[in-house]
């Protein structure tokens, strides 16, 4: 798999959240992608970038474009060193949260992208990685 | 510090939303909004979100809550402007506004919200 640009962005702020989803719009706009499916990958963003602010503490994203074949799409890599998810299947749960939104985050951008993963370790970080194909 | 401008009609109070808001804004939004409930004696909140790229969990739980902080605050709310895309994606994600009342457009709004102040007022009466 070619993967042809990346950039990496910072997520610290709530204004760095908005950042993301510019950041995310641009590149589906730049891919071709059409007005719902870029909705839907920047909705997924916007999800993962608060969680990452909210439950990791803060941390980063890489934007990837990757190819498959003639595939082109959009890989998300959110990354904090933050508490972990200690029961990952409960965090999918939708309504499940540990805070006080509405415990969609996880579930909803899962049903966002075409692929989803998440790797986390209690008191080592969360990484979650999502990929949407135009 | 920023801050959505809402706008006093008679009875009635205009929100356009047409930035991009990060979380803080859209929670200063809905204080700022309750408070001019009160001090405005508003009947009704018209938020149009026509310039909105996109509503996620946590912007759409904010139109929840100002929902039912209007109810509460004997005042209707009616979201406005939502864009095709904007609502395929809500839905997927599993957010259905439930307790949010909607129209197509700002006219169709301003009926809805007339029409549900209209109908209220007469069965203000069991209230007393």
């Amino acid at each position: 798999m070619l993967v042809p640009l990346s950039e990496n962005r910072s997520i610290s702020t709530p204004e760095d959240v908005v950042a993301v989803r510019q950041a995310v719009r641009q590149r589906a706009v730049d891919l071709g992608f059409n007005l719902v499916d870029q909705t839907k990958i920047v909705t997924a963003a916007s999800e993962l970038a608060r969680n990452t602010l909210q439950y990791g503490g803060g941390g980063t994203l890489r934007i990837e474009e990757v190819l498959q074949g003639p595939r082109r799409g959009i890989r998300l890599v959110f990354e904090d060193n933050g508490p972990g998810i200690s029961n990952i299947e409960l965090a999918m749960k939708d309504g499940y949260t540990t805070g006080n939104g509405l415990g969609l985050g996880l579930s909803g951008a899962k049903r966002l992208s075409s692929e989803f993963a998440i790797d986390s370790r209690p008191g080592e970080g969360t990484r979650v990685t999502i990929v949407r194909w135009r | 510090m920023e801050r959505i401008p809402i706008l006093k009609m008679g009875e009635y109070l205009l929100v356009t939303i047409q930035v991009d808001m990060h979380d803080r804004l859209a929670m200063s939004l809905q204080d700022d909004l309750t408070s001019k409930i009160v001090s405005a004696h508003a009947k009704g909140v018209l938020i149009d979100i026509s310039a909105l790229e996109m509503v996620d969990s946590f912007i759409g739980r904010m139109f929840g809550d100002i929902a039912a902080m209007s109810r509460v605050l004997d005042a209707e709310t009616v979201v406005v402007g939502m864009r095709p895309a904007v609502a395929i994606t809500l839905v997927e994600l599993g957010l259905s506004l439930r307790g949010v009342r909607t129209a197509l457009n700002i006219e169709r709004g301003m009926d809805l919200l007339r029409g549900l102040i209209d109908s209220r007022g007469d069965g203000a009466g069991s209230a007393e």
